[in-house]
């Protein structure tokens, strides 16, 4: 670098920016290349450097109406026209329009032989003439060094690329210069990088485990802030697009709204309303315990409330997703026809997992869902190490979580440590966490839940046991017996045992209200005998009484009688004499 | 003339009868720049010294014909461009080197 370019002040000003319509680079580059600048992309063979600053004409053109040139030192101007058709861009069309215009120099070191000193005062006036022709803002030149393989005298060339550095930043284009990344760390063969002080761009393509990535860096940006990682980028049918996909702030928006997760009693759970929108769910679980079931509640739910959502299968396909889960009876079909339920299935090993990051990136901004849901996670182990799946997950979830999309992860627990590594590593992350487990406990395996974590709301603490049926997807207490936690047939087990204890106390019980009936009829009669004694006592006691008084009263009677008649002559007497 | 005298060689680029062939060469220029000021009297001191009366020169200045800077190829300046007779050579700089002109222009000198 040499010392007047360091000595340049900046403005307090912002550096003015020429947007370059690239997804993502814009925004990793906080608004687009130095205006009137060059930049310097460089990179090995094939890693897209000739597309990408293709693509910065083409948008320039189509987009932001700056024309553009682009001089072309590999590939033919027909070549390069039929190279971007297939992303769908019709440069013939945009040449007839004069809105870009190409240039192919064709240089042949076997065809020239060169006789003394000489400049490349030529090439000036072409590219000068090429600007001037349809007031060209953008300008390419790919790939400057082959004039190094056409022309010998390098001091020339390096006198002359100055002079044609100073040259582009007089006509005031913004300029993309592109370069072949040189050997042993030098960003370009021939040491570009010396002229172009103000943008370099790395592009880069490394193949890890037979999986290749693309990535892009941006090495120095004089002036401006700029995202200093390496970015993944994808090349598709769209073009190249850029994912700035770590957010640096933990500033995003929260919502305190709640969203259910489609089966009733997990909402109970969750303080009876479920998940919070925005928010990131795990759920975890060994093998077959049930976890894209619940995954398949949730977007079914979620469909149901006629919000979109996209299901991000990487272990089965859709059909068979859609297959399996009419058996609990969640019919996704239906949502699948109404544009409600998107799947987008893909095996974790076609690509790298900055490129699984970058097209479900592409895929959610696409499709706009309120929802989001990963089946499994853990698929993506296969592709990268613990820790790049975690740090893939983080700025997937911040992604998420900016646009306020709720995502459920669902992840396979093995007993192993790397597993348990994800769990660990991705459980930090999420705002709510389900394990589903294996029970198995008499000879049977049963699945029961916990709530692991669910920040910012009341939760249950219990496990439930957690039931699939054909008629879908339940949870019930389990049973806390003497014996510890019941589950599956021992649970129901448990309570026939408690019916049956009933009945046999039911039965108990009315045997001893029988006895005391029983006991009461005998006492009752008893009673009742002894009364009838007691009067016949009583009359016997009275009959010998009446009898005494009858036969006193006869006595007296017969004495009177008696009397009577012992007193009858004196009596007649008396009536005489009283005569 | 010296060129008549000289023995046919087995290089390609050797014209045996060029007497009989005009050359016909373009000179590009840019304006009087010291380089094309001296291109142009070297090209013409070799021209009268060795193809005298059987050249065709045109000098051609590239900054009052932009356009033909992309027709033709041109990067480096000044450029000769040798169209006929043979096949047509390309030699740049200020024609300094006349062996090297000579030998681009096939043409070669027994000294």
């Amino acid at each position: 670098m040499t010392k007047s370019h360091k000595k340049q002040q900046h403005s307090i000003a912002h550096l003015p920016k020429t947007s370059t319509g690239i997804t993502g680079l814009d925004e990793i580059t906080s608004g687009g290349l130095p205006k009137g600048r060059p930049t310097l992309i460089c990179g090995e063979a094939g890693c897209g450097k000739t597309l990408m600053s293709l693509e910065f004409i083409i948008r320039g053109a189509t987009e932001f109406n700056e024309p553009g040139v682009f001089m072309a030192f590999e590939e033919k101007a027909e070549e390069l026209a039929m190279n971007v058709a297939s992303l769908g861009f019709d440069l013939n069309k945009l040449q007839a329009e004069h809105k870009v215009k190409l240039d192919h120099v064709h240089i042949d070191r076997s065809e020239i032989e060169e006789t003394g000193e000489y400049d490349l005062e030529g090439l000036f006036i072409r590219l000068g003439y090429a600007i001037d022709s349809i007031g060209a803002k953008r300008v390419v030149l790919d790939t400057l060094e082959n004039l190094f393989s056409g022309l010998s005298d390098q001091a020339i060339l390096r006198a002359e690329l100055r002079r044609l550095f100073s040259f582009l930043k007089e006509k005031s284009v913004t300029a993309i210069i592109t370069g072949e990344k040189g050997e042993g760390g030098s960003l370009t063969r021939q040491g570009l990088e010396e002229y172009v002080s103000d943008c370099v761009i790395l592009l880069d393509h490394r193949v890890i485990n037979q999986i290749s990535t693309r990535r892009l860096r941006v090495v120095k940006y004089r002036g401006s802030q700029h995202g200093t990682n390496e970015y993944p980028f994808l090349i598709d049918e769209e073009g190249i697009s850029v994912l700035p996909v770590t957010s640096l702030k933990l500033e995003k928006e929260v919502s305190s709204k709640r969203i259910p997760s489609g089966i009733p009693a997990l909402d109970e759970m969750l303080g009876g309303k479920g998940f919070f929108k925005g928010s990131s769910i795990l759920v975890s679980g060994t093998a077959g315990t049930g976890k894209t079931s619940i995954a398949a509640y949730f977007a079914n739910e979620t469909c149901q409330q006629k919000k979109k959502c996209l299901y991000f299968a990487f272990e089965e396909s859709p059909k068979q997703i859609i297959r399996n889960m009419g058996s609990i009876n969640v019919d996704l079909q239906k949502h699948v026809d109404s544009g409600l339920l998107q799947f987008y299935a893909s095996r974790p090993t076609l690509y790298g997992l900055e490129m699984h990051l970058v097209s479900m990136y592409k895929n959610i901004k696409k499709f706009k869902p309120e929802a989001v849901i990963l089946d499994p996670i853990t698929n993506l182990i296969t592709v990268g190490s613990v820790s790049e799946v975690k740090s893939m997950l983080v700025r997937l979830i911040d992604f998420l979580q900016e646009e306020q999309i709720t995502v459920m992860f669902t992840a396979l627990s093995l007993n192993t440590i790397v597993s348990e590594q994800t769990d660990e590593g991705v459980s930090s992350l999420v705002d709510a966490w389900l394990l589903v487990r294996d029970i198995e406990y008499n000879g049977e395996r049963n699945r029961g839940m916990y709530i692991m974590k669910s920040r910012g709301m009341k939760h249950s603490n219990q496990v439930r046991e957690f039931i699939i049926t054909d008629k879908g997807l339940d949870l019930v207490d389990v049973y806390l017996g003497p014996e510890g936690v019941l589950t599956g047939s021992a649970r129901e087990a448990q309570k026939l045992k408690e019916k049956t204890g009933v009945a046999l106390r039911d039965f108990a019980v009315t045997r001893k209200d029988k006895e005391i009936i029983r006991k009461r009829k005998m006492l009752e009669s008893k009673i009742s005998s002894l009364q009838a004694e007691f009067e016949s006592t009583e009359e016997e006691l009275n009959k010998i009484y009446i009898e005494e008084e009858l036969k006193q009263q006869i006595i007296e009677n017969n004495r009177k009688e008696i009397t009577k008649m012992r007193r009858g002559i004196e009596t007649e007497k008396q009536i005489r004499s009283k005569k | 003339m010296s060129e008549q005298d000289q023995l046919p060689l087995s290089d390609e680029n050797v014209i045996h009868e060029h007497e009989q062939h005009v050359f016909q060469l373009r000179l590009f220029v840019t304006g009087a720049s010291p380089n094309s000021s001296r291109a142009i009297s070297n090209l013409k001191d070799i021209c009268e010294a060795h193809l005298k009366g059987n050249y065709d020169l045109e000098i051609i200045d590239v900054y009052q014909q932009p356009l033909i800077a992309e027709l033709e190829q041109i990067i480096a300046l000044p450029l000769l461009i040798k169209k006929a007779p043979g096949i047509e050579r390309r030699l740049i700089g200020d024609m300094s080197n006349t062996t090297k002109v000579l030998k681009g222009l096939g043409l070669h000198i027994d000294n």
